[in-house]
């Protein structure tokens, strides 16, 4: 490790927290219907759509009510998303001619950009129309983040309401989401990419004569307005295969570093929203110090054990840390950083391949996921992520100091805890049993590219990739077979939609009950009490069911790695 | 009840029944009732089987699989021990409130004359009987006196030996089945049909027949079951892994880890805790009528108590006399204690004594003064003697003074605006202001000066309204006092808010309030006026003494009519969460040192590098444990001794400490967070020890 590595990680997260109050309160005004400078230009467009959609910002819809709804929205787009894929053949924006997209593929592909997963099973540059990925894969980067704020929004209302019957309303809250907070980051987003040198055209690819004197199609397209989106939304999937290894994706460090901040920044800022809703914002700063506490330590280890490199390698004679899979123009460093953000946040964009880390920083990684992502977390899904972790923390800790347990003057009873308890059950149950059926099928473990724990660790990290609505790929395992391409797909589904359900039940349970005002017998949750009791359930609850499975997977590898054995 | 407040936990005549009890709660429809448990035998049961067969095919390490399978069903049955043990308190209790229960004849009354009655087994009494209790008769049933007046002897539910007078009328009127008229005679209409008696419900509540899972313990129980899902997906995915690995894990191991893994400590005690909550609540003589109501009384915030006897002693006593100009305080102290004599008031006592002790006046005898008494009317509102043609007045100052001013014209001094009026009055005025009651004082219709009669403060009751304070309980005093003087005790006791001239209406109208700004409200009281709010109160005490509409009312009765007790009582409810959460904690974190006790004994066998023994995995037996198996052994052997170790502190409940929630969470984190991380790995480290050595594994 060196300084200078330090020093990156250091200059990320002072960026990180810098940015958590301004788009905090603006977020604050833009969900509370306050006026914003942008309202000027927003405003009659958001009044209309909300005509055409028949609702209006004054209406509330009832939990179950705000549920349908956004099943109903994600369904709509993923059958548009489907149908796309199946015919892009024959529709326009195909320079490429890009054939119609296997039906088990695009299953995976719709299942995965409308769960703001971006698993890709397919290479874009070589399977998606312009088509597809602008009016299909573009769209739902930007709806699949506008939904996971919304139901963010939705369970910050059920704390911040008392005796209330409703928690918002659906469509609003995708408007204002996508109107006021994703698209205007966006277009400046785009507009820095592109100074930065990525492309942005509709032209065909290019083909170039490389000094060898043969021929290379250069793939183009619309490269940074998909960026900015995939990784403002947590979304993460590439616009060409190497993602943000690729140089037209990510060219220097500079654009590293804006979008790795561009990941956590409203993941980071809803904490403060939520702190602005419940009228105490050092209440979003613990559950971002519970977040930071974390983070930190993923990236420690993972800089550590990357920078720290390969003994094997090392009796060779080659000093130095573990540059395999990484770019040189990101260096040990901002790839183990981007790892671990990426990871951490659902992104699942990499600009390093996570296969080729050592074993203990490849198993950061999937830690971050294994947990749920509510490191920052996905665009709103690691906000009501880390709550369902809150709820289980202040029940048990609330027990201990002898009050039936309550958060936010919202007390803690059986609903609450049956529904946090289903939206932490779905995550082992969609990663493990689909990781123990498939190292047992001899067809699925045909398609990992290693042997022994590291061809393990390729099928764990797809399905808990998948289930914790990540996206990133170890790499190695050939994920595009009818098997995958389902399993995975449902993967993605019961991840997302386990989850949001609870959260928003959880979000009308809450939102009727009473506030009950804070007394000296109420334990302080915004203190670094509360801080380190969330990160030892969130470790304890959600990280030991995967101990047996990191154990034959990265953790033997990495001790088998000391004993100088390889696979 | 018995008040063997010190009887130990663990005594011989509670331990042995319960172990027959812990075989007799393996049938299935009792164990159903604990998920954790439950799964806990099935899981057993399983192996078992499975063991069954090894033995008739001949495979496998039967001697070690035995092993494991015995300590599976002890940790089932130690399970039921911890709850035998904590219901075997309560029937203990039962068996003594049952010898009361015993069959009466009932003098059953037709009409008015009590002598014409015929005798009936007390069981057919019927709700609106009148029936007749005689010096020396046993209390047929549940009821309220109609006529008379006797002494009791409540002993057999109270445990109190001195009788007490139950009365016609007025809040003393109701009487309780299977209790004793000592002396004269009383009319009870029955109020409670057989087998639904105060003392049936007594004895169905400590036996914990009727036990329901409370809201919290229903929330709680969801938990235990979600972790054990969770840990079922855990452990059910292995054996492909270590398929995949080329190992194979045998189902014995497997069950082994899985047991281990689920909060089997906290399930196991979780039951016991709850009835040892209500039975701390027994030994203390009181009554909860559900579970619901004890854990309610956790998580109070704001307790109404009743000023008198609450909060001050019962009575107002005199503190000082203070003269009007020209008067001397011998003079004024001389007069007050002559009207005093033959006052048999605390008050007028306590005037007299004050005499006695600051200006060593002797009190006098009546007769030889040739003194007669003028007692008090709530005309005169005043008291006094008249002595050989002199009188002595004292009373209130209004009455004092409507009094001098109509009698004695002539008596100078005391008219209406002159000095002396006004010095009284400000004398008066400076008294009530400080809380204390001003009595003033005439001779002959010359005014002397006034009285300080004071409410005695509780000693130490400040000191328990700052704990209060800190537990985060607000407390309000209820007093009929005007505001003045309820100010200034409200100031003296500490308390955070006062409710002066209260009504029965103003209470229940408070206790409303408070519940819409969603605070819980405990409240006692014992009169049938008291009802209302004792019903509406998340927590009501009824006193024992009470009337039998305020007992109904209320969910807690206090069987020693101590108005204090509520401060107890919450923290017993307290105590009771905090004891449920605590073991939570530390049943949760021992999980991390079972991991590393039973991973690698599952897993060394993987990847062995050519010339190795033990696989890579091998280095997280970081506990350095014998062998696989007396890992394996160790962590189960552990993990169903540890529920024995804990079952004395699951009854006698983590003590509560007023000290803030903050410093009470901190603390317990560390010695049931931490704690629970810690202990498993000594534990387990001398378990494997011992084991190896007794050549077991």
């Amino acid at each position: 490790m060196t300084m200078n590595g330090w020093i990156q990680i250091l200059v990320f997260c002072g960026i990180v927290i810098l940015l958590v109050k301004p788009l905090g309160g603006y977020m604050h005004r833009v969900f509370s219907g306050d006026r914003t400078p942008l309202s000027l230009i927003f405003g009659p467009l958001e009044r209309g759509l909300y005509r055409i959609c028949g609702t209006s910002d004054r209406e509330e819809q009832h939990w179950t009510s705000y549920a349908v709804a956004m099943l109903l929205f994600n369904l709509a787009g993923f059958l548009v998303l489907y149908v796309l894929q199946r015919l892009q053949g024959g529709l326009p924006y195909n320079p490429a001619s890009m054939s119609a997209v296997d039906a088990a593929l695009a299953f995976n592909t719709a299942a995965s950009f409308m769960t703001n997963t971006n698993w890709q099973n397919y290479a874009g540059e070589g399977t998606m129309s312009y088509l597809v990925q602008m009016a299909g894969l573009t769209v739902q980067n930007f709806v699949s983040a506008a939904t996971g704020i919304a139901i963010a929004m939705a369970l910050i209302r059920g704390f911040a309401r008392a005796s209330g019957k409703s928690i918002g309303n659906f469509w609003v809250d995708m408007t204002r989401a996508t109107l006021y907070v994703l698209l205007p980051l966006c277009v400046v987003l785009t507009l820095v990419y592109v100074w930065l040198g990525m492309p942005q055209t509709l032209g065909p690819y290019v083909d170039a004569t490389t000094l060898e004197g043969a021929k290379q199609t250069i793939a183009l397209g619309p490269v940074a307005s998909q960026v900015a989106i995939k990784m403002l939304g947590t979304n993460g999937g590439g616009f060409f295969n190497a993602n943000a290894a690729h140089p037209f994706e990510n060219p220097d460090a500079i654009s590293n570093l804006i979008q790795m901040v561009s990941i956590f920044a409203i993941g980071a800022a809803l904490t403060n929203v939520f702190g602005r809703m419940v009228g105490n914002q050092r209440q979003g700063w613990a559950i971002l110090a519970s977040m930071g506490v974390l983070f930190i330590a993923g990236v420690a280890v993972c800089y550590w054990a990357e920078a720290a490199g390969n003994p094997l390698v090392h009796a060779l004679g080659i000093d130095g840390g573990n540059m395999e899979g990484k770019e040189t123009r990101f260096g040990i460093a901002a790839s183990a950083l981007f790892a671990v953000i990426t990871t951490a946040a659902s992104c699942g964009a990499v600009n390093a391949m996570h296969d080729s880390f050592t074993a203990l920083g490849g198993m950061i990684p999937l830690i971050n996921m294994q947990l749920g992502e509510v490191i920052v977390g996905g665009v709103g899904a690691g906000f009501y992520g880390i709550l369902m972790f809150i709820l289980i923390a202040v029940f048990v800790a609330g027990l201990m100091v002898g009050r039936t347990p309550e958060y936010l003057g919202k007390k803690i009873e059986a609903k609450e805890v049956k529904m946090a308890m289903l939206a932490i059950l779905c995550l082992p149950l969609a990663m493990l049993v689909f990781t123990a059926i498939s190292v047992v099928l001899p067809s699925a473990v045909a398609s990992i590219g290693n042997s022994g724990p590291h061809g393990f660790s390729e099928i764990l990290y797809a399905y808990t990739s998948a289930a914790a609505n990540n996206g990133s790929a170890f790499g190695g395992l050939s994920g595009n077979t009818p098997w995958y391409n389902i399993t995975i797909g449902i993967g993605m589904l019961m991840g997302r939609f386990l989850v949001i359900i609870p959260a928003l039940a959880i979000a009308g349970a809450l939102a009727a009950k009473k506030t009950v005002p804070a007394s000296a017998g109420t334990f302080p949750t915004d203190g670094p009490l509360f801080v380190g009791l969330l990160v030892g359930v969130i470790i304890i609850v959600g990280g030991l069911t995967f101990f047996p499975a990191l154990a034959v997977g990265p953790i033997v590898e990495h001790l088998a790695m000391i004993h100088g054995q390889t696979f | 009840m018995s008040h063997s407040k010190s009887a130990s936990i663990m005594d011989a005549g509670i331990l042995w029944p319960a172990m027959g009890g812990a075989f007799r709660k393996l049938d299935p429809r009792t164990l159903v009732r604990n998920p954790v448990m439950f799964v806990v035998a099935i899981v057993s049961a399983l192996t078992t089987v499975l063991f069954i067969r090894d033995l008739i095919t001949g495979g496998g390490d039967l001697r070690f699989t035995l092993q494991i399978i015995i300590w599976l069903w002890f940790t089932v049955l130690f399970a039921n021990f911890a709850e035998a043990v904590a219901e075997g308190r309560g029937k203990a209790q039962a068996d003594s409130l049952r010898k009361a229960r015993t069959e009466t004849q009932a003098k059953l009354l037709a009409g008015d004359d009590r002598t014409k009655f015929k005798l009936v087994p007390g069981t057919s009494l019927k709700v609106g009987d009148i029936v007749l209790v005689e010096a020396g008769d046993i209390i047929p049933s549940d009821g309220e006196v109609v006529e008379g007046v006797a002494s009791v002897n409540e002993a057999a539910i109270t445990g109190e030996s001195a009788p007490v007078i139950r009365e016609s009328g007025g809040d003393r009127s109701a009487v309780t089945g299977g209790t004793q008229v000592l002396s004269d005679w009383i009319r009870v209409r029955i109020t409670a049909a057989s087998g639904q008696t105060f003392l049936d419900r007594m004895i169905s509540l400590v036996e914990g027949a009727e036990r329901q899972k409370t809201p919290n313990e229903i929330a709680l129980n969801i938990l235990l079951v979600g972790m054990t899902l969770i840990f079922v997906l855990a452990t059910a995915t292995i054996p492909s892994f270590a398929s995949y690995s080329g190992g194979y894990i045998s189902v014995t191991v497997l069950v082994a880890l899985f047991v281990t893994l689920i909060p089997t400590t906290i399930g196991a005690l979780l039951s016991a805790i709850g009835i040892a909550g209500m039975d701390r609540l027994v030994r203390f003589n009181v009554l909860a009528m559900s579970g619901r109501a004890v854990e309610a009384a956790g998580d109070v915030d704001t307790l109404l108590l009743d000023k008198t006897g609450t909060i001050t002693l019962g009575n107002r006593q005199a503190t000082e006399f203070r003269p009007v100009k020209g008067v001397s305080e011998q003079e004024l102290a001389d007069a007050a204690q002559l009207a005093s004599l033959a006052d048999e008031t605390p008050e007028g006592r306590s005037i007299v004594v004050l005499a006695k002790e600051k200006y060593a006046i002797r009190a006098r005898d009546m007769a030889t003064l040739h003194a007669s008494f003028v007692p008090f009317t709530a005309q005169t509102r005043m008291s006094g003697v008249d002595i050989d043609g002199s009188s002595i007045r004292k009373g209130a100052v209004d009455s004092v003074l409507a009094h001098v001013n109509q009698s004695t014209v002539a008596g100078g001094g005391a008219r209406p605006g002159s000095d002396t009026v006004r010095d009284l009055q400000a004398i008066a005025d400076s008294i009530a202001k400080s809380g204390g009651t001003p009595l003033a004082v005439e001779r002959d219709g010359r005014l002397l000066g006034v009285v300080h009669l004071k409410d005695i403060v509780k000693g130490g009751i400040r000191e328990r309204f700052a704990e209060l304070r800190k537990m985060g309980i607000r407390t309000v005093m209820i007093t009929g006092d005007n505001p003045m003087t309820a100010a200034a005790i409200a100031a003296e006791a500490g308390v955070d808010d006062f409710l002066a001239q209260a009504t029965p209406e103003d209470k229940l109208k408070l206790i409303r309030d408070e519940q819409a700004k969603g605070k819980l409200v405990a409240m006692c009281g014992d009169g049938t006026n008291d009802a209302p709010a004792l019903a509406q109160a998340d927590v009501g005490v009824a006193m024992n003494t009470g009337t039998v509409a305020a007992r109904e009312a209320g969910n807690m009765v206090d069987l020693d009519s101590d108005p204090t007790k509520l401060i107890e009582i919450v923290e017993i409810g307290k105590a009771l969460l905090m004891t449920r959460g605590s073991l939570t904690t530390f049943s949760i974190a021992n999980d991390v040192a079972k991991y590393f006790a039973i991973i690698p004994a599952m897993f060394a066998v993987f990847y062995v590098a050519p010339g190795q023994t033990t696989g890579p995995l091998q280095a997280l037996n970081i506990m350095h444990l014998a062998t696989p198996q007396s890992a394996i052994l160790s962590a189960i052997i552990f993990n169903a001794l540890i529920i024995i170790a804990l079952i004395p502190l699951s009854l006698r409940g983590v003590k509560y400490r007023a000290i803030g929630a903050g410093a009470l969470l901190s603390r317990n984190l560390l010695v049931y967070g931490l704690g629970g991380i810690v202990v498993p790995f000594v534990g387990i480290k001398l378990i494997d020890m011992a084991v190896t050595a007794l050549g077991l594994a």
